[in-house]
């Protein structure tokens, strides 16, 4: 089979999702954006999984979930935590941390 | 046993009472650690305890002298090893004593007129509520002393050196309330300091030298040294012996010591440490030896010194910067005779001793004195003593015919030999200290007749006695020694020429005229003095407050300008440079430090501006990292 | 199997340590008797070893050697030769005299003495472990992890500035250390590219480094150890760090502290690098010189006492580098010998200085005067600490300082009597202190000055009579050195130089 549709796929979802991280403000949009990024990854190793008849791809695509699945709890706390002090989800908002 | 050999005879080791020739340094020193460490309740009993190690030893001292007697005179030097210092590499260092007729002729000088002082002091500081320091303080230095002239080491005599150093210092800021007191301890410390350097600087030459620095290392091996090296050495001793002898250049300390105590003049500032340094000389022998230039350099530091210090004393109005004063002189005609070689060796010595003698006797004669008059020490406030101090008057005159050299007192026969010495050696020397010898004269003579004779100008308030007992006994016997111990030194047994031979040598240079025509030159000279004296201070009134004088009487108030010398030339600029220094340190160098730390903190700030805190931008950056590093790989691929 | 003396050593004041910092709040006092009775321990237990070690008499002993990191090479070795133990016996001594000089002034400001004690003992570990270390980098480690207690001992307990001398005296040593790493790793490629990569010290000195490479490794070592010790440029972080620690925490940093810096250059530096040695020895003398003097005049125009006691100090490391640099006999073995005894001398010195300020409240010079006369003892014991200080003959430091300027002047005759001006310049710092705070008439700010109390004498008491012990009988400690030196010197290969004239026969040897 040949991976490319696969991969061209895999690569406009990336794309998608990059662009989304870099011009949306809402933390909420960025994190899905993030997520889609993550998918399109995901996406690429199962097919090359596929293409070479190797189960070490879906294993990384597994790892990739279960990454993600934590980074999306622990973010979405953080992110709920600020819109309760601050009234905001806006990524430009929570720039205290600089000196 | 052989030993080896220092001058001209050999050194061996010998029991019996030489064993216990450490006693002589031990006594003095658990003396000074009792009083200076035990309880306050001691200070009752101060005046035994104080006298009592300075009398062992004197003991201990003769008993040595009496023993060396009974030797064959080239078996007299004793070698008394008593433990190791330190050894490293082949450097090796061992305490010990070296008992010969030189060291015992010190020791005898230190414990005997040592333990007289002591013995006056218990009068002199009895009002004092420090007297149990004083005590402590003084046989620290009785110890000290003897460690000096014992020691068979340059390294050990050089312990003894600074410990004497230190009394002194302790001495004379004994009364450190002062601020005088205080500044001229540091002062006679600082000045002795420079001394050492030179003194550090030729013990460690020997080390390069010779590998050693024992006198049993030293001496024999003298001979075989460059000329170079031993003139450096030389000179380096007699930069030590400037120091310690209050001699020029390094003289101005001494003047100042006089803020100490008066039994502390007596004994330190002009008995016993500041002659060490024609000791150090002296005891050198082997070094002058193949060192003519250096020799050349102590007759002409003793001279000048001994022409300085007698001008100074002129113009004195303080009784004990006079004497101060008349001490520099006196030590520059016994560095004038070391200078000569073994010629003038004996002399110096001969000297040292009846000086010894005659000038403790005038310092604590002028201590009592000044015990009764409250302390007072302006001449100008004195006269007419010689009816109400009767003791003092005359165990005091003979003191002062003994230092200007009427026969048959002490002072006639070592200072004329000296002269004679020079004279056959060296013109000029010669005439030096024939002129020096007229100011002495004159100088005594103004002292004496300010104090004991004309009118009456004491303060209101003062009421002059006479000093106890136990003052008054130790004048007695110095004064006693100020009139017989110039001839006996020279007569009994042999004489102190024949003693001394064996350690420093002997040589004759015969004088040009007969020795009673120069006799007679001498006494003319000095009888000069004594009348131009006469003429000036014993014929009108003296003014209590001093006239304004001469250039050259002014010149001799204000020290002949030896400390105005030393503040131009070292302080002040010393001050700059310290000051400047301090700057320097803290902008320079230290600004150097901070100005780095500050340039990193700045980069670093402006490396900040990079964090803006916006997610988005970090995650454009992150793109185009990572883009980066795809097209680089891709680039590497390519070829 | 013998008894592991060196480890003891280091892990006895480390519990002692952690046990001070463990005892609950409220119990200070327990807490402070506790650390005391530990650093008694182990200055009995260092002097116990320090006389088992002279009575056996060979050259190293007390070998311990654990693999640690096997693959890297590194081991937990120690071992004491002559120059170790000296020193291990320094530690010893000072860190209950330090301990019992801090009993109540941290309390007089008003701070938890606790960390203090806890702080003094894991530096206390860390000095003995880095003195008897045998492989290079467990030396290394501890050799930068003395800096994070002292840190905080600077930043903790102190005067207003104390922050910025804690973090200018971190700073400045973490970046000697980090080049020293640099080194360090240097050593070990060396070690690696000669076949096995090892940190052992032995291992590292019987390496054949090629010169220029041992010109790199050497100066990355000596940076370090000139900023630890401190040498001329790289001392002004000592003035600032001692002029704002308390000074029991001053004491113990120049006293014990800093010699780490010299122990590297004689025990590290000299052995591991003697081609580069000898090639950086005339420079080294000369910055040495420059210390001696710069620190002297900088300690006279000083009005601050603790200043001036740590300039004194960078003049006398100035004098313990060059006898170091001297390479030969007396000056290796009179500068390990002035470690030892400059520890002493200025740990009095800091420490009376400490017992004035508690009296007064200052530390500047023209606060006091006229102390001398309500307070003799003190005035006396300062008198005595300064005159060991100024290297009074008689007294410990005279020996090794003499011993330094022989060894010195036999081979660099300039210097040796440049570095002698010296001995004026030290007469003058310590003379004019006592002079302005102690003689002269009785002023209304020192009139109320109690002498000191029996806490007081019982710290001054031992070191004075150390000092001396040391001044009168050095021959048991030198003999020691000496024998420590000697493979140092045999490493470095130039040889003692023969005197001019050799004593005649028949003498006493």
């Amino acid at each position: 089979m040949s991976p490319t549709p696969y991969l061209v796929l895999a690569s406009i979802l990336f794309t998608i999702g990059g662009t989304g991280v870099l011009l949306r403000r809402n933390a909420l949009v960025a994190f899905m954006s993030v997520e889609l990024m993550l998918n399109a990854c995901n996406l690429a190793f199962v097919a090359f999984a596929r293409m070479h008849g190797d189960i070490d791809g879906q294993v990384a695509a597994f790892f990739v979930m279960v990454v993600a699945a934590a980074e999306v709890v622990v973010g979405l706390a953080i992110i709920v935590t600020i819109f309760r002090t601050r009234r905001s989800a806006s990524v430009d908002d929570a720039s205290l941390l600089k000196l | 046993m052989t030993l080896g050999e220092i001058g001209e005879q050999t050194v061996s080791t010998a029991g019996g009472v030489f064993s216990a020739a450490w006693l002589l340094i031990v006594f003095p020193l658990i003396g000074a650690a009792a009083l200076l460490l035990g309880s306050r309740r001691l200070d009752r009993a101060y005046g035994v305890l104080g006298c009592m190690a300075p009398l062992a030893s004197f003991v201990v001292a003769a008993a040595l002298f009496v023993a060396m007697l009974g030797r064959e005179p080239e078996q007299r030097a004793i070698s008394v090893p008593l433990y190791d210092l330190f050894a490293v590499g082949d450097y090796q260092v061992g305490v010990g004593l070296l008992v010969d007729q030189l060291s015992i002729a010190f020791s005898l000088l230190i414990t005997g007129v040592g333990s007289l002082i002591h013995v006056y002091s218990i009068g002199y500081m009895a009002h004092d509520e420090n007297r149990q320091r004083f005590f402590g303080y003084l046989n620290l230095f009785v110890a000290a002393m003897l460690l000096l002239v014992l020691a068979d080491d340059y390294l050990v005599l050089y312990v003894g050196w600074e410990g004497v150093g230190l009394a002194s210092y302790l001495l004379i800021g004994f009364w450190q309330h002062k601020d005088s007191a205080a500044v001229a301890a540091k002062k006679a410390f600082v000045v002795n300091r420079v001394g050492d350097f030179g003194m550090s600087l030729a013990v460690m030459s020997m080390v390069v030298v010779f590998g050693t620095t024992a006198f049993a290392g030293v001496f024999p091996a003298a001979a075989d040294a460059s000329e170079g090296w031993l003139i450096a050495i030389g000179l380096l001793l007699l930069l030590g012996a400037c120091g310690k002898s209050a001699q020029f250049p390094l003289q101005s300390w001494l003047l100042d010591a006089m803020e100490g105590p008066t039994p502390v003049s007596a004994l330190i500032h002009a008995a016993t440490m500041v002659t060490a340094g024609v000791y150090l000389v002296v005891r050198s022998a082997a070094i002058y030896a193949g060192a003519e230039p250096a020799q050349t350099a102590v007759v002409v530091v003793g001279t000048i010194t001994a022409l300085m210090g007698a001008i100074i004393g002129c113009a004195k109005d303080d009784i004990k910067k006079a004497l101060a004063g008349s001490t520099m002189s006196q030590i520059g005609y016994m560095m004038l005779a070391a200078g000569l070689g073994p010629a003038g060796y004996a002399f110096a010595i001969f000297h040292l001793l009846t000086h010894g003698f005659f000038k403790a006797e005038l310092f604590l004669g002028a201590g009592s004195v000044m015990h009764g008059m409250n302390d007072e020490v302006d001449m100008r406030r004195y006269g007419g003593l010689r009816t109400v101090m009767r003791t003092t008057y005359v165990t005091f005159a003979a003191g002062y015919l003994a230092i200007i050299g009427i026969p048959p007192f002490a002072g006639f026969f070592s200072k004329d030999s000296i002269i004679e010495a020079a004279f056959a050696n060296n013109f000029v020397a010669g005439l030096g200290a024939l002129v020096g010898a007229g100011i002495t004269g004159f100088y005594m003579t103004r002292v004496m007749l300010m104090t004991f004779f004309g009118e009456r100008r004491w303060a209101p308030d003062a009421h002059p006695h006479e000093s106890p007992s136990v003052m008054t006994v130790p004048l007695w016997i110095l004064a006693g020694l100020s009139l017989v111990g110039g001839a006996a030194l020279l007569y009994v047994g042999g004489g102190i020429v024949q003693w001394l031979e064996p350690v420093t040598g002997e040589e004759h240079v015969e004088l040009g005229i007969p020795v009673w025509a120069m006799t007679l030159v001498i006494l003319a000279v000095v009888l000069v003095g004594v009348a131009v004296a006469w003429q000036i201070f014993g014929r009108q009134p003296l003014p209590v407050t001093a006239p304004a004088g001469s250039p050259v009487t002014v010149a001799a108030r204000r020290d002949l300008y030896g400390d105005a010398v030393n503040e131009a030339v070292f302080m002040r600029p010393g001050q700059y440079l310290t000051r400047s220094l301090v700057y320097v340190d803290n902008r320079g160098v230290d600004g150097a430090v901070v100005g780095t730390a500050s340039a990193v903190g700045q980069f670093s700030s402006r490396l900040r501006r990079w964090q803006t805190g916006f997610v988005r931008s970090y995650a454009l950056s992150m793109l185009a990292g990572a883009a980066v590093v795809v097209i680089a790989m891709l680039l590497v691929r390519l070829p | 199997m013998t008894f592991p003396w060196l480890t003891t050593l280091i892990v006895v004041p480390a519990l002692g340590a952690v046990l001070t910092a463990l005892v609950p709040r409220g119990l200070e006092v327990t807490a402070k008797k506790l650390a005391l009775f530990i650093a008694l321990v182990t200055a009995v237990l260092t002097v116990i070893a320090t006389v088992a070690f002279v009575r056996n008499g060979e050259p190293v002993q007390f070998v311990e050697q654990y693999a640690w990191v096997e693959s890297f090479g590194v081991y937990w070795a120690l071992g004491a030769d002559g120059i170790s133990i000296s020193l291990i016996a320094l530690t010893g001594v000072i860190t209950p005299i330090v301990l019992t000089a801090m009993w109540r002034e941290a309390e007089a400001e008003r701070r938890n003495p606790k960390p203090f004690f806890a702080l003094v003992l894991l530096l206390e570990s860390m000095l003995i472990g880095a003195f008897a270390a045998k492989d290079v980098l467990l030396f290394y480690i501890l050799f930068e992890a003395m800096l994070v207690p002292m840190y905080f001992l600077i930043g903790l307990y102190g005067g207003p500035q104390r922050r910025y001398a804690a973090v200018k005296f971190l700073l400045y040593n973490l970046l000697g250390g980090l080049i020293m790493l640099a080194a360090v790793i240097g050593l070990y490629v060396q070690a690696a590219t000669q076949g096995r990569g090892t940190f052992l010290l032995a291992d590292l000195v019987a390496l054949d480094i090629p010169q220029s490479t041992q010109w790199w490794l050497f100066l990355g070592f000596m940076f370090a150890f000139a900023i630890k010790a401190p040498l001329w440029p790289f001392h002004t972080w000592l003035p600032d760090a001692a002029a704002e620690a308390t000074p029991a925490n001053a004491a113990y940093l120049s006293g014990v502290m800093d010699k780490v810096g010299t122990f590297g250059m004689i025990a590290l530096a000299l052995p591991l690098f003697p081609a580069a040695a000898r090639d950086f020895a005339p420079a080294i003398v000369v910055l040495a010189v420059i210390s001696i003097l710069y620190g002297a005049l900088l300690a006279i125009g000083q009005t601050d006492m603790k200043r001036l006691i740590a300039y004194t100090s960078i003049s006398h490391f100035g004098l313990i580098v060059l006898g170091i640099f001297a390479l030969n006999s007396q000056g290796a073995a009179g500068a390990t010998l002035y470690m030892v005894n400059h520890g002493l001398a200025t740990v009095a010195l800091f420490v009376i200085i400490g017992f004035m300020i508690v009296r007064r409240g200052s530390r500047f010079v023209a606060d006091y005067g006229g102390a001398a006369q309500p307070a003799p003892v003190l005035a006396g014991s300062l008198l005595f600490a300064g005159l060991a200080a100024l290297g009074l003959p008689g007294l410990a430091p005279f020996v090794s300082e003499f011993l330094v300027l022989v060894g010195t002047y036999s081979r660099y005759r300039l210097a040796g009597v440049l570095a002698t001006v010296g001995i004026i310049l030290a007469a003058l710092y310590i003379l004019l202190l006592y002079q302005r705070t102690m003689t002269g008439p009785a002023r209304e700010s020192t009139a109320g000055f109690p002498d000191l109390r029996r806490r007081e004498r019982l710290i001054v008491a031992p070191l004075v009579a150390l000092l001396l012990a040391l001044g009168f009988f050095p021959k048991p400690l030198l003999d020691v050195i000496g024998e420590g030196v000697q493979p140092v010197l045999a490493e470095v290969d130039v040889g003692d130089p023969e005197p001019l004239v050799p004593a005649a026969e028949g003498t006493v040897p």
